[in-house]
Order: structure tokens, then sequence, then C-alpha cells
């Protein structure tokens, strides 16, 4: 069901944005000399209490262990379990929330990166007031993104015109993998 | 290789759009996406549906939300007309979401048959 890295990312921005955030930014470290894939969301939306952020990652103890779906929070923090990696969320109520998952790159159970401008794509068609920010970082390089760009370009034409969409989404994925091919 | 300076000309050509069309676009298209959404198929119903808008330059902008409720039906995709009228579209596929641009937003023609009403009155 959640078979790349972007489907969980997607589900932890799509929190985000629910919560009011007026600025979101994605960071992804893409690390061959740590073994590892670090992924951090950072948002300046409602928060949670420190009380709160425990239930909602712990499957067993929620209220919500009727659903099988919707949980993910619980989903990211099991698949950096599973794939010797590290889960933490910190919170402040009123100020905002940053997630940090990491898991092991060359785990067996480790899931391919996914479709990360397809993904941008997705959030800008979610709320396109809101300023995107994605890093994407190896060793050797890094990709920026940033939805401001993008504005100051247009000029009062939507993000969301399709053709535009689509630009943007392929525009991220050329420069991710220009950011890899100066990695091998 | 792209570079922000593509936009320029994008923008250009999005205005002449708008222009021809005079005015806002017409429809609006929403697709339900909550993991639920998602696990039910609805990411390339919405790459679809950016796709061919793009490509065939429909009358309509296509957002999408998180879930509209009704699981079981996932992947929804509504159309909003000017008007404030709107359909609900349930069990949506690729090939249906393309039906939908070509039908409801090409021609203002509702397909009944893929409406919730329709799916609810056979009692799926
Ligand atoms: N970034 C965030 N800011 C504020 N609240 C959040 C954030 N992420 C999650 N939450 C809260 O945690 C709950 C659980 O999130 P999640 O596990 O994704 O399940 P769901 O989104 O289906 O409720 C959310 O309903 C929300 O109340
Ligand atoms: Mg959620």
């Amino acid at each position: 069901m959640m078979e790349d890295l972007a489907m969980h990312m997607i589900e932890i921005i799509m929190n985000s944005i629910h919560a009011n955030s007026r600025n979101i930014s994605i960071r992804i470290l893409d690390s061959k000399l740590q073994n590892t894939i670090r992924m951090t969301i950072q948002d300046d939306g409602k928060g949670m209490s420190e009380e709160f952020v425990k239930k909602v990652t712990d499957p067993f103890t929620t209220s919500r262990t009727t659903r099988s779906v919707g949980m993910g929070l619980a989903f990211m923090k099991g698949l950096t379990e599973q794939c010797a990696g590290d889960f933490t969320i910190e919170s402040t109520l009123g100020v905002g929330t940053t997630l940090t998952a990491s898991v092991q790159k060359d785990h067996i159970d480790t899931p391919p990166m996914g479709n990360i401008g397809s993904m941008m794509m997705q959030c800008i068609q979610a709320d396109e007031n809101i300023d995107f920010v994605l890093e994407y970082k190896t060793d050797s390089n890094e990709f920026l993104f940033r939805t401001v760009d993008i504005r100051e370009q247009l000029e009062g034409v939507s993000m969301l015109e399709p053709s535009i969409l689509l630009w943007i989404r392929s525009y991220i994925n050329e420069g991710i993998e220009q950011a890899k091919e100066e990695m091998r | 290789m792209k570079s922000l300076e593509d936009l320029k000309k994008m923008r250009e050509e999005a205005l002449k759009r708008v222009e021809m069309r005079e005015g806002d676009k017409d429809y609006r298209v929403v697709v339900g996406m909550a993991t639920c959404g998602i696990a039910a198929g609805a990411r390339p119903v919405l790459n679809r549906l950016v796709e061919e808008t793009a490509e065939k330059s429909y009358n309509c902008t296509i957002t999408q939300t998180g879930c509209i409720g009704m699981c079981v039906y996932e992947p929804i995709v509504e159309v909003y007309g000017k008007d404030g009228e709107h359909t609900t579209y349930v069990h949506v596929n690729p090939e249906k979401a393309s039906e939908i641009l070509a039908e409801h937003i090409g021609k203002g023609h509702v397909i009944d048959e893929y409406t919730v009403n329709a799916v609810q009155n056979q009692g799926v």
C-alpha cells in the first residue's frame, strides 16, 4: 500500500497542511557515506502537546485503533523501526512541528524513494498558497526547490495551471536525478 | 535541462489561454486523497487528470483534498461547475478519468453511470 518513501512523506505533509501551516519544508538527506536516508518535515502549523504526540505515534494506545487507515504517523514510525532507522517528533503548540524519520539506505526492507516530483505536485494541488521548500541532499550535491521562486516567475498566474504543474514535476525529478548522478 | 526561466514562456501561454476563454476556469476537479484514496489508486487518477488537462487544454483546474469520508467509494473525483453545482464520481480509474474530462468538462455531459447516485442505487 505504501510502497515508497514519497507516499509515506505525503501522509506526513498532509498532516502539516491540515494543521494550517503557511510554510512547510521537506529536507531529504540521501547519503551513501552515512548509509542513511533522512527525511525531515518541518511546519509552522498548530503543533501538538507532548502527551498528544505520544498517543498518536503509538498505534496501540490511540483511540483510533478501529481505523486500519489514516495512521500516517504510526506507519512512518513503524517503517523506521523496520528499516533500522530513527523517528522523532518535536512539536510545540502554536509554533509548529518538526518530524524526522530515517532509514538505513541499504536495508533490505527500505522502500525506493518514489516519485518526489509527483509528491510535490500533489502538495501544491492540496494548497497552492503554502510556501513549500524541498531540499534534496546527497554526499556531494544538493537540489533546492522553493514555491516562492516559482510564484515570482509566474507573476500572478496560478501554479495550478496543469502545464505548470507538469513542468514542476519534471523540473524536480530532473534536479534530483542530477544530484544523484554526481554522487556516483 | 529545465531552468526557472522556462516559466516566463509558460506564463505567457497560460495568459493567452485565459484570454481565449475570456476569464477563469469553468470547472474545478477535486480528487479525494486520504490514505484510503491513495491505497485505492487515487494517485494515478490525479496524474492522468493533470496530464490530460494540460495536453488537451480542458477548461478546469485539478486539485486534491483529504478524505471525503466515503472510503468505500474511493477513488472519488468531484467536479464543481461555475454555478456551484457539483457531481461526485466514484470508483474512478485513469480510463474513467479521461472519459470524465472528455464528456463532462469537454462537452458538459454528466456521465450518470459513474456517479455516486448511480452506484448507490445499484446497491454496490
Ligand atoms: N504536523 C502536525 N501538526 C499538528 N498536528 C498534527 C501534525 N501531524 C499530525 N498531527 C495530529 O496527529 C493526528 C494523527 O495523525 P496521523 O497519524 O497522520 O493520522 P490522521 O491524519 O489520519 O489523523 C492528526 O489527526 C493530527 O491531529
Ligand atoms: Mg495523517
